[in-house]
C-alpha cells in the first residue's frame, strides 16, 4: 500500500496504472496529499452524505446493511476488534485475546474503565448480550450464520470473556470486527437497541432514519487520538447528482459513491477524490448444479470469453482492477500475487467450449441495478466480448425490486455484487464452502473442502498462505463464479477534510470509521 | 344552505368508503408484489432462517385476509399499528414529521403557484393574442413540458450552484419560519413553475368561454372597460372550472411530489411512501395511502363546495 502525491502531467488513469504497478492497493490521496500530514485537530461539524438510507433503517445491529448505517454503528458503537488502515487487526474494546492451541477456544481480555454513553461501566455480561443478540435458533440477524460456529459464550470476571467454537478457527477475532457485532449494554441478559447507546467516539442525538443521524462527541471517549470532530451529521441523498451538489455547493463535507460519469466534473469544481481498492467485486454467478454450467469446460469458457479491463475502463471509469476469477483482493493478507491474470482469451474460449463437446452456447444472464451500478451494461459488455468466442449471452434486465429474493440463486446465471471480507477464510466460508447459505455458484469441491477446514484452525502463517494460494487456483480454475473486476472504494471531499495517510480497504469511508479518524484541517 | 351541508355529509361519508376500497387495493397490490419486508430487509443477507423468524416475529406468515381485517381493526380504533421496520415505532409518529413538510412545501408552492397562475390567466385573456399572451404561453408551457427532475437540476446550476440557495433542502431542528422558507425556495418554486401553466390556461380558457356569452357582450355594448369587464363580469363565474383546476394541482402537490423530494432531499411523504413499498412496509405505506386518498377526497369536495357557493342557481336551488 503506498500514497501517491498528483503531480501534474499524470492522468488519473495513469497514476492507477502506476499504482497498480508496484502492487499498491492503490490508495490515491490526490490533492490532500501533503496537507494530510499535518496533525489531526479537533472541532467542526463533519457531515458525510451517503449515496444509501432508507426509511426502513433502524438502530438494530442484526439488520444494518449498508454504509449509511455501518458507518451510524462505527460512529455511536465501539466493537471488540477493529480493521486497522493496514488491515491488520486491532484491539479496541478487547485489550488482547489468546487462542487454545486448537484455536477453538478464545479468551479476550476486555480494557478497563470503558463507560457507556449513560455512564455504565463496559463488562463482560454486555458482550456475551450483544453477541447473543444475533445467536439462537430464533435469530433474525442477518449476522447469524458468522457467529453460528459459537457453541458457548461465558464471563470470568467482569472484564475477560471465554468463546468456544465448534472448531477452530485462526481468524475469529476478525469476525468480531463485523459491522454487525457492536457492544451495547445489556439489561438482564438482553440489549435494547433503541435507547441508541453505545460506548463509541459520538453520542447519538437524532436519528430518523432514511434522513440523517446527528452525534455530538463523547467527551468521555477512552481513545484520546481518535473522534476529533465536535459534532457528525450523516445524510442519506439517495440521488447521485442531489449528492454531489450538496458537495460542491457546501452542504456536506464527503459524500461516498460519487457518480463515476460525472466524476472528472467533480474534479474541477475543486473537490478532492479519493479511492481506494480493496475487497469489493462484482460478479457474474454460474449455477454449477444446473446444465450447461455443470461442466467446467464451459464455465472456463465464459471466464475466457469476458473482456475484463474493458469492464474495468466503461462500467468503473477505471476505478477498478481486473479480478481473476477468485474474491480474495489485492489488500488481503494472502492474495496470490504469483497466479497469472486470466486475460480475455477468445481462442481459448473456443477450445474450452469443444472440450465440452459443444459448437456453440446460448445463455441467459440475468442482471439488475440492483446488484451494482452498471450490472445490465456490464451484461451486454460481457456478450458483446463472448460473441467473438461462438458464445451467445442474452442479457436479460431484471427489476431491481426484489432482486436478491427473486433473481440473485434463482436464475442459473446472474450479476452480483459483494463487499468482500478482511479474511480469506471469511470470505470462502461465505461464499464458497459446499452449502454455505451464500454459496451462488453452489459449488462443491472436495480438495477446496480439506483445505477450508486445515487452514481455519492453522495457527502456523506461511502454511497458511500455502493454503489460501491452492485455493485460490481452485476457485479461479474450477469455480462457478466469473469475478471480472474489483472496484474501488470511491469517495470525495471537500479541500478542509485531513485523512491519514493509509486509509482502510476493507470498506468504504476508511473502514467505516471516516468519523473516528478524519479531521478538518 | 342546508343541500349543500347535506352534500357535505354525503360526501364524506362516500369518501369513508373510497378510504376504505383504497386500503384493500393498496392491501392486495402490495401482496402482488414479488417478495415481502424479511427478504426486502435483509436482501443479500437473507438466510431462510433468518427470513421465518422475522415473518413469525411480525406475523408475516399469516393469511393475507388475516392480516388486513388485524390492520382494519387496528384503524377503526384509531391505531395505524407499528412500522415493520422501526418495531415499536408507531406509524403516526413515523408519519407525523414528514407530513407536516410535504403540507408546509404543498401550501408554500402554492402560495406562489396559484396567485400567480390566476393573475396570469386574467391578464392573458384580457390581451388575448398579444405578444404577452403568447409569451406567457409558451414560456408555462415548457416549463410544464420539461420533467420536474430537470427543471429542478436547472435551478440548482443557476441558483444553488452560485450560492443563492442551498441545494439540500433539509430543515435543521429548531428553525425558524424565515431560514425555512429560505432552505425550501428551491424545490418550491420547482413545483411552481411545474403546476403554474396548468391553472393558468385553465383560468384563460375558463374566462374567453364566457366572453362569447350575450351578458358579456351586452356589457361590452354598454362601453364597459375590457378589464372590468373581465374582473367584475367573467371571473365569477368561472369560478368553477377554475376552482376544480386549483384543487386538482393541491392534490398534486400534496401526492405526487416525490422526484422533487428526491432531487433536493427533502424528507417528505413521497420518499417515505417509495421506500416502505420497497421493502413492504405495509402498515407504512397503508397510511400514506389513506392521506394521499383524503387529500384528494377533500380538495374535490371544497372544490365543489367553492362551485356551489360561487353559483346562485345552484345555491338557492328549489
Amino acid at each position: 500500500m503506498s500514497n501517491l502525491p498528483r503531480t501534474p502531467g499524470i492522468t488519473r488513469r495513469g497514476l492507477m496504472k502506476s499504482a497498480g504497478a508496484i502492487g499498491a492497493a492503490g490508495l490515491i490521496l490526490p490533492a490532500s496529499y501533503r496537507k494530510a500530514m499535518a496533525e489531526p485537530k479537533r472541532g467542526g461539524t463533519f457531515r458525510i452524505g451517503f449515496g444509501h438510507g432508507n426509511t426502513t433503517d433502524s438502530l438494530n445491529p442484526a439488520l444494518w446493511d449498508q454504509a449509511f448505517v455501518q458507518v451510524l454503528g462505527n460512529t455511536m458503537h465501539n466493537y471488540l476488534t477493529v480493521i486497522g488502515p493496514d488491515g491488520q487487526l486491532e484491539p479496541e474494546l478487547a485489550e488482547s485475546w489468546e487462542a487454545s492451541a486448537d484455536a477453538a477456544t478464545w479468551t479476550f481480555k476486555l480494557r478497563e474503565g470503558v463507560t457507556f454513553h449513560d455512564g455504565k461501566d463496559v463488562v463482560a455480561d454486555d458482550v456475551i448480550a450483544s453477541l447473543n443478540h444475533h445467536r439462537g435458533e430464533d435469530s433474525a440477524s442477518a449476522a447469524a450464520p458468522i457467529v453460528e460456529a459459537i457453541t458457548d459464550i461465558r464471563a470470568d470476571g467482569d472484564h475477560v470473556v471465554v468463546i468456544t467454537l465448534e472448531a477452530g478457527d485462526a481468524d475469529f477475532p476478525f469476525i468480531l470486527s463485523d459491522y454487525h457485532l457492536p457492544i451495547l449494554p445489556a439489561e438482564d441478559g438482553r440489549i435494547d437497541f433503541n435507547r441508541g447507546i453505545g460506548c463509541g467516539g459520538y453520542i447519538l442525538e437524532s436519528f430518523e432514519p432514511g434522513v440523517d443521524a446527528h452525534f455530538t462527541r463523547n467527551p468521555d471517549y477512552w481513545k484520546s487520538d481518535r473522534a476529533w470532530f465536535d459534532r457528525v451529521e450523516l445524510y442519506a441523498i439517495l440521488d447521485s447528482a442531489a449528492r454531489q451538489n450538496a458537495l460542491i455547493t457546501g452542504e456536506v463535507d464527503v459524500i461516498d459513491r460519487p457518480d463515476l460519469n460525472t466524476i472528472h466534473m467533480l474534479e474541477r469544481a475543486g473537490v478532492n477524490i479519493i479511492s481506494v481498492s480493496g475487497t469489493q467485486h462484482y460478479t457474474f454467478a454460474m449455477d454449477s448444479r444446473a446444465d450447461p454450467f455443470s461442466n467446467n469446460h464451459v464455465r472456463l469458457a465464459l471466464k475466457y470469453g469476458v473482456n475484463r479491463q474493458q469492464m474495468v475502463d466503461t462500467i468503473l471509469s477505471g476505478f477498478g482492477v481486473v479480478g481473476n476469477d477468485h474474491p480474495i483482493g489485492r489488500s488481503n493478507r494472502f492474495h496470490a500475487d504469483d497466479l497469472e491474470e486470466r486475460e480475455f482469451d477468445p481462442d481459448r474460449a473456443r477450445h474450452h467450449l469443444r472440450e465440452a463437446g459443444l459448437d456453440s452456447l446460448t445463455v441467459d444472464l440475468s442482471a439488475a441495478d440492483a446488484a451494482f451500478a452498471g450490472a445490465v451494461d456490464a451484461a451486454v459488455l460481457f456478450s458483446e466480448s463472448a460473441a467473438q468466442a461462438g458464445i451467445t449471452i442474452n442479457p436479460v434486465r431484471e427489476p431491481s425490486d426484489g432482486y436478491w429474493s427473486n433473481v440473485w440463486m434463482v436464475k442459473p446465471f446472474s450479476a452480483v455484487y459483494w463487499g468482500g471480507r478482511p479474511t480469506e477464510d471469511w470470505m470462502f466460508s461465505t461464499a464458497f464452502a459446499a452449502g454455505a447459505p451464500w454459496n451462488d455458484g453452489f459449488w462443491e469441491h472436495e480438495r477446496f473442502e480439506e483445505l477450508l477446514r486445515a487452514a481455519r484452525s492453522e495457527l502456523d502463517e506461511d502454511l497458511r498462505a500455502e493454503m489460501y494460494f491452492e485455493m485460490q487456483q481452485i476457485v479461479r480454475d474450477e469455480g462457478a463464479i466469473v469475478i471480472p473486476m474489483f472496484s474501488d472504494y470511491v469517495m470525495a471531499t471537500a479541500d478542509n477534510v485531513m485523512t491519514p495517510d493509509q486509509i482502510g480497504a476493507n470498506t468504504t469511508l476508511d473502514g467505516v470509521r471516516a468519523t473516528e479518524r478524519w479531521w478538518f484541517a | 344552505m342546508a343541500h349543500v351541508w347535506r352534500m357535505i355529509a354525503q360526501r364524506l361519508a362516500l369518501g369513508l368508503l373510497t378510504l376504505f376500497v383504497v386500503s384493500i387495493i393498496i392491501f392486495g397490490a402490495t401482496e402482488l408484489l414479488p417478495g415481502d419486508f424479511a427478504q426486502a430487509v435483509l436482501g443479500q443477507a437473507a438466510t431462510p432462517e433468518a427470513v421465518a423468524n422475522i415473518r413469525r416475529e411480525l406475523g408475516l406468515d399469516q393469511p393475507v385476509y388475516m392480516r388486513y381485517f388485524d390492520w382494519l381493526f387496528g384503524v377503526l380504533q384509531g391505531d395505524f399499528g407499528t412500522s415493520l421496520a422501526q418495531r415499536g415505532r408507531p406509524v403516526t409518529d413515523m408519519i407525523l414529521s414528514r407530513l407536516g413538510n410535504t403540507f408546509f412545501l404543498a401550501i408554500y408552492a402554492a402560495a406562489m403557484a396559484v396567485p400567480l397562475a390566476l393573475t396570469l390567466g386574467v391578464l392573458v385573456a384580457l390581451w388575448r393574442n398579444s405578444l404577452f399572451d403568447r409569451i406567457a404561453n409558451s414560456t408555462a408551457l415548457s416549463a410544464i413540458s420539461f420533467p420536474e427532475f430537470f427543471v429542478a437540476y436547472i435551478l440548482i446550476f443557476v441558483l444553488a450552484q452560485s450560492g443563492y440557495f442551498p441545494s439540500m433542502a433539509r430543515m435543521p431542528a429548531g428553525a425558524d419560519l424565515g431560514e425555512k422558507l429560505y432552505r425550501a425556495f428551491l424545490p418550491a418554486l420547482t413545483l411552481t413553475l411545474v403546476v403554474t401553466a396548468h391553472m393558468m390556461r385553465m383560468t384563460r380558457a375558463a374566462i374567453i368561454n364566457l366572453l362569447a356569452s350575450p351578458y358579456i357582450e351586452m356589457a361590452r355594448l354598454k362601453g364597459m372597460r375590457q378589464s372590468r369587464v373581465i374582473v367584475h363580469h367573467a371571473l365569477p363565474n368561472a369560478i368553477a372550472p377554475i376552482a376544480n383546476v386549483v384543487a386538482i394541482n393541491l392534490a398534486y402537490l400534496i401526492t405526487g411530489v416525490v422526484v422533487v423530494e428526491v432531487v433536493f432531499v427533502y424528507p417528505g411523504l413521497g420518499q417515505l411512501m417509495v421506500d416502505s413499498v420497497s421493502r413492504r412496509d405495509i402498515p407504512v405505506v397503508q397510511a400514506i395511502a389513506l392521506i394521499f386518498a383524503a387529500a384528494y377526497v377533500l380538495l374535490n369536495l371544497t372544490a365543489d363546495v367553492i362551485s356551489t357557493l360561487s353559483n346562485p342557481r345552484l345555491l338557492y336551488r328549489k
